[in-house]
């Protein structure tokens, strides 16, 4: 029987059916710098348009692929150059149509996410880019499967505190829009330092302008594969962890190396990058949070998990790299804490606090993610949360987000409930004492010393 | 192109039989086969078939195959090659 052995086969197939392998998205980035017109309505029509022909046979793709693979993929989705871009002639209100556009546009599509509502103003504003990010509330909230994110730090540029600021208020605002939904609309913006181009994964997604016409790019997943080989491993050396953890990924992004490939064959565009992301989702056996406590910790968030987190992410790393031709995006562990059962647990039981969660996202990707707060946490300390997580992106010269959902009208000890791969969160404590006076402040926190490495 | 089609379940008479019969009324020829019956009477069986000439297209066969196995407890999996050879070798 060829050169496979059964047990290769039977592996593969376990790892599919019993320990939630798959491959977490395919994105397709579509750049829309040729959609610029002076009109909104040419723009409107112009980005539907684009988008509906170039994405037009994603989605069947994606499932046609699945099936023959025997591979689920969980999601087809899409991102956009920053809108931010096209912005420029258009007010606020404008804006909004875009997002209303872009909402149509992933519906007719069947994608289930669109990401590129987004701004990169690191160093400042332009027109277009205010005009967004103003919009950002009213847009978010009136659309359903539209993604923003704001960039507002890099290595390179330093922080716009001013951005920082507005991004605290926005939040808010935008949480208020969607109290219905226990400010639902907040799970659909990221706020970035560094962010990468090539980012297949929501809400943070966007097309960049380094990008081609479109391009595939790949999200990996598989934790519960990880958590069961280290089943094997128990009490076992470091040594052996890493390398246990290496092979896997290996094997893990080999698979999303040939699904790239054999999307961008299919769909004619050009394989962009496999994102060697360890992606959990909500359900059991899924969890980055069980992996730590694989690894000999009695919870998630007590000593030693930023140790452990940072051998995994490494780990991860390694292994998948040898296994694709192109590495991109935001590779690394994701700890999106109401995405990640063990999360959950460790969070709702006190043990993971939101200070240890801004150590972990030093060793790992990508930040404070999907973080329920009270809903009378003040803009200025959301403020001061993005601030501090940009920082460590900005001196770590690593990707870092924030996406913090203040849930109106909930306290600490409430639980928070958004539904499918978003999964539900605790509503974590935040520190009352006031940051108000030093977001006030304004302006740019300088780049660091070693940005400047010419 | 090629796919393995993996058939897991309890040992019962006949099962070579109708897995066979479904594959070959597909025009999939069979290029390679094995079984074997593992630990706890599970029954194994993997085989390697030719799917360029399909009659049919390849998601009838596999949900042809899927119904068969549902209906008479088994697992029947139908996958390219390619993933195996993806993740098992460098």
């Amino acid at each position: 029987m060829t050169k496979l052995a059964h047990s290769d086969i039977l592996e593969t197939i376990k790892m599919v059916d019993d320990q939630h392998l798959d491959v977490r998205t395919i994105t397709m980035g579509i750049s829309l710098l040729d959609c610029f017109s002076d009109d909104i309505d040419t723009v409107c029509r112009k980005i539907y348009d684009k988008i509906t022909s170039k994405a037009a046979n994603l989605v069947r793709t994606g499932e046609d692929i699945e099936l023959e693979f025997g591979i689920p993929i969980v999601n087809k989705r899409i991102s956009v150059t920053p809108i931010s871009l096209l912005a420029n002639p258009f007010t606020s209100q404008d804006c909004v149509k875009i997002a209303q556009t872009l909402d149509k546009a992933a519906q007719s599509t069947g994608v289930n996410f669109l990401g590129g509502f987004s701004a990169l103003v690191h160093k400042g504003y332009t027109k277009g880019d205010k005009a967004l990010i103003e919009a950002i509330p009213e847009a978010l909230a009136c659309t359903e499967l539209v993604c923003g994110s704001v960039n507002i730090g890099t290595t390179k540029a330093g922080m716009n505190m001013d951005a920082i600021r507005q991004m605290g208020e926005v939040v808010k605002t935008l949480a208020e829009r969607t109290a219905d939904r226990a400010g639902f609309g907040c799970a659909k913006l990221v706020v970035f330092c560094n962010a990468p181009e090539d980012n297949p994964f929501m809400a943070g997604a966007f097309h960049g302008i380094g990008e081609p016409e479109t391009v595939i790019n790949v999200g990996v997943s598989g934790p519960g594969v990880v958590k069961y080989a280290l089943e094997k491993i128990k009490g076992q050396d470091f040594g052996v962890v890493a390398e246990t953890i290496k092979k896997t990924a290996f094997k893990v992004t080999r698979m999303g190396q040939l699904v790239a490939q054999e999307a961008s064959r299919r769909l004619d565009t050009q394989f962009g990058i496999v994102d060697l992301s360890l992606a959990p989702t909500p359900a059991v056996g899924d969890s980055v949070a069980t992996i730590l406590e694989e690894m000999g910790l009695e919870c998630c968030g007590t000593h030693g998990t930023t140790a452990a987190l940072a051998l995994l992410n490494d780990a991860v790393k390694k292994g998948g790299v040898m296994a694709s031709s192109y590495v991109g995006g935001l590779s690394g562990a994701f700890i999106p804490v109401s995405e990640d059962a063990g999360m959950i647990a460790a969070a709702a039981s006190g043990v993971l606090t939101l200070d240890k969660l801004e150590a972990m996202t030093c060793v790992c990707s990508v930040g404070l993610d999907m973080i329920v707060v009270p809903g009378d946490t003040p803009a200025a300390t959301i403020s001061a949360i993005i601030a501090d997580e940009a920082a460590i992106g900005m001196i770590n010269q690593k990707t870092t987000a924030v996406r913090i959902i203040p849930a109106p009208g909930k306290k600490v000890g409430d639980v928070v409930e958004f539904g499918g791969l978003l999964g539900s969160g605790p509503v974590q404590p935040v520190h009352p004492e006031s940051s108000a006076d030093f977001v006030q402040r304004g302006g740019r926190i300088p780049a660091p010393i070693h940005s400047l490495r010419n | 192109m090629r796919a393995i089609i993996t058939v897991l379940g309890k040992d019962n008479l006949g099962i070579i039989y109708n897995v066979t019969k479904i594959v070959s009324e597909h025009q999939a020829n069979i290029l390679d086969i094995s079984q074997t019956i593992m630990s706890e009477d599970i029954f194994a069986m993997f085989m390697l078939v030719n799917v360029a000439k399909l009659d049919s297209d390849y998601k009838t066969m596999a949900a042809e195959l899927k119904s068969y196995g549902e209906a008479n407890g088994y697992a029947i999996h139908v996958q390219r090659e390619d993933v195996f050879n993806a993740m098992h070798s460098i």
